[in-house]
């Protein structure tokens, strides 16, 4: 049984098609990697899952819950399907741990020392204890995301997007990032990543899904997909980004 | 004439200066309780809910104060009610003021990126939350130097209440200028009055704009 399944997904941006029927399936404990060229629908699809993007035809569910029916109240969807952006997006007015704990305080109603316990748990995780009380901008941007990743764990979901994570970093400090979503991945957190990271894509995933021209063109076990292409155009991509 | 000193005209004028005091106190606070519960309507996502605010927006800033206040005053006198100056100037002041005020703190809150609400859509949080805990806070950063900077017009706005027969400043004015014959002595004093209430918010509103800017 899936845990998010993803039917013949269609989306337009107004004369462009940018999904074109796109199935997916992802069981629970998946890291499934999503790589293709900019443009090929990767962002879109992803924001689809939790309802950032409205999408025309074809049906998503997440845990027995049907995104295109919950489009009036989102809520109960969001709350198990967190999603990390390539900006970030901390709230820059918050300290750290009051960036974790303000949806567990204010959508699950937890009372501020259980909040306090969850943030401070949170921050363990990502190796943030000691900046709990910094803001933000103190922080360099591999700090900030593995906050952020603290922020989307706070609410225990059952699914993890992340959108370019690594792409706004600086190189050294993407490893930072990926140690952490590594160690998500062991946990048996389920990932959904859009990534450029195809090292990483290959040891820790479990499943690639290659986009290209709105379309999945391949998928498979990512060792396999990566040594052996089926098709030129994967080929070509593994070919110009593998170095 | 004698009977009038320039002692005596300037502290009858500001014996009257109090409910020019009064009156953009009470109407800038009542404005902007208002002007926020407009705010969220104004940026609700509820396209009907948008419209009806926009066009109360409209309508406040594209009249002049002086037509708004007859309406009150007047308009209201033909459903029978009397309305004192008092309360009709303070309506149509809380109206106008909240035109203004939904109008520059919806410019703050778009103001804010787009990512931050997309986060904290992503949290599961409701409107009301996102706003309250999200992007209000943050937006008013930003509103602090333009809303102050407004509270000036607002000063200046009461004098119209003089013509419905309210005894703020201007109305005190012209009474003084009745009974002395010296208008230019009593109206210099009247418009020195009104620099010193308003230059010093001004001033204030520069400050917080330049401390904003460097705090980025």
């Amino acid at each position: 049984m899936s845990l998010v399944s993803i039917r013949d997904l269609r989306k337009s941006f107004g004369a462009v098609q940018v999904l074109k029927g796109v199935s997916i399936e992802i069981t629970r404990g998946a890291v499934v990697a999503i790589i293709g060229k900019s443009g090929s629908g990767k962002s879109t699809l992803l924001r689809c899952i939790n309802g950032l993007e409205t999408f025309d035809n074809g049906s998503i569910f997440v845990d027995g819950i049907d995104v295109a029916a919950s489009r009036k109240d989102l809520r109960d969807l969001r709350r198990n399907v967190g999603m990390v952006f390539q900006q970030f997006n901390l709230f820059p007015h918050l300290t750290t741990a009051q960036n974790v704990m303000l949806a567990p305080k204010v959508v699950n109603r937890e009372a501020d020392t259980r909040a306090k316990a969850i943030a401070s748990e949170m921050l363990a995780k990502v190796g943030l204890s000691d900046k709990a009380d910094n803001y933000p901008s103190q922080l360099s941007g591999g700090q900030q995301q593995r906050v952020a990743i603290a922020r989307a764990l706070a609410m225990r979901p059952n699914v993890l997007l992340c959108d370019e994570i690594t792409s706004a970093l600086d190189p050294e400090l993407v490893n930072e990032v990926l140690r952490v979503v590594e160690a998500l991945a062991k946990d048996g957190m389920t990932l959904i990543l859009v990534t450029h990271e195809m090292r990483f894509a290959r040891d820790v995933g479990t499943k690639l899904v290659f986009m290209h021209q709105g379309k999945v063109h391949e998928e498979g076990p990512p060792k396999q997909l990566f040594a052996n292409p089926t098709t030129p155009e994967l080929a070509q991509f593994v070919g110009s980004t593998m170095h | 004439m004698t009977d009038f000193s320039f002692w005596v005209i300037l502290s009858n004028l500001l014996l009257a200066t109090r409910w020019t005091i009064v009156l953009s106190l009470v109407a800038f606070a009542s404005g902007g309780i208002v002007g926020l519960a407009l705010l969220f309507a104004r940026v609700s996502r509820i396209g009907w809910l948008e419209r009806l605010t926009k066009a109360y927006v409209e309508f406040f800033q594209g009249t002049p104060l002086l037509m708004q206040l007859f309406l009150f005053f007047f308009g209201v006198a033909l459903f029978g009610v009397q309305v004192s100056p008092w309360l009709a100037a303070w309506l149509a002041l809380t109206f106008w003021t909240s035109a203004f005020l939904t109008e520059i703190w919806r410019g703050c809150v778009d103001a804010i990126p787009k990512g931050q609400w997309e986060a904290a859509d992503t949290l599961a949080m409701s409107y009301i939350d996102q706003m309250w805990y999200v992007i209000l806070p943050q937006a008013f950063r930003i509103a602090i130097p333009p809303t102050v900077g407004f509270s000036v017009q607002v000063v200046k706005g009461t004098a119209l209440a003089s013509i419905i027969g309210f005894v703020d400043l201007t109305k005190a004015g012209t009474m003084l200028n009745n009974a002395t014959f010296r208008p230019f002595l009593v109206y210099s004093l009247v418009a020195a009055i009104y620099f010193a209430l308003c230059f010093p918010l001004s001033w204030f509103a520069h400050r917080l704009e330049r401390t904003y800017n460097v705090a980025r």
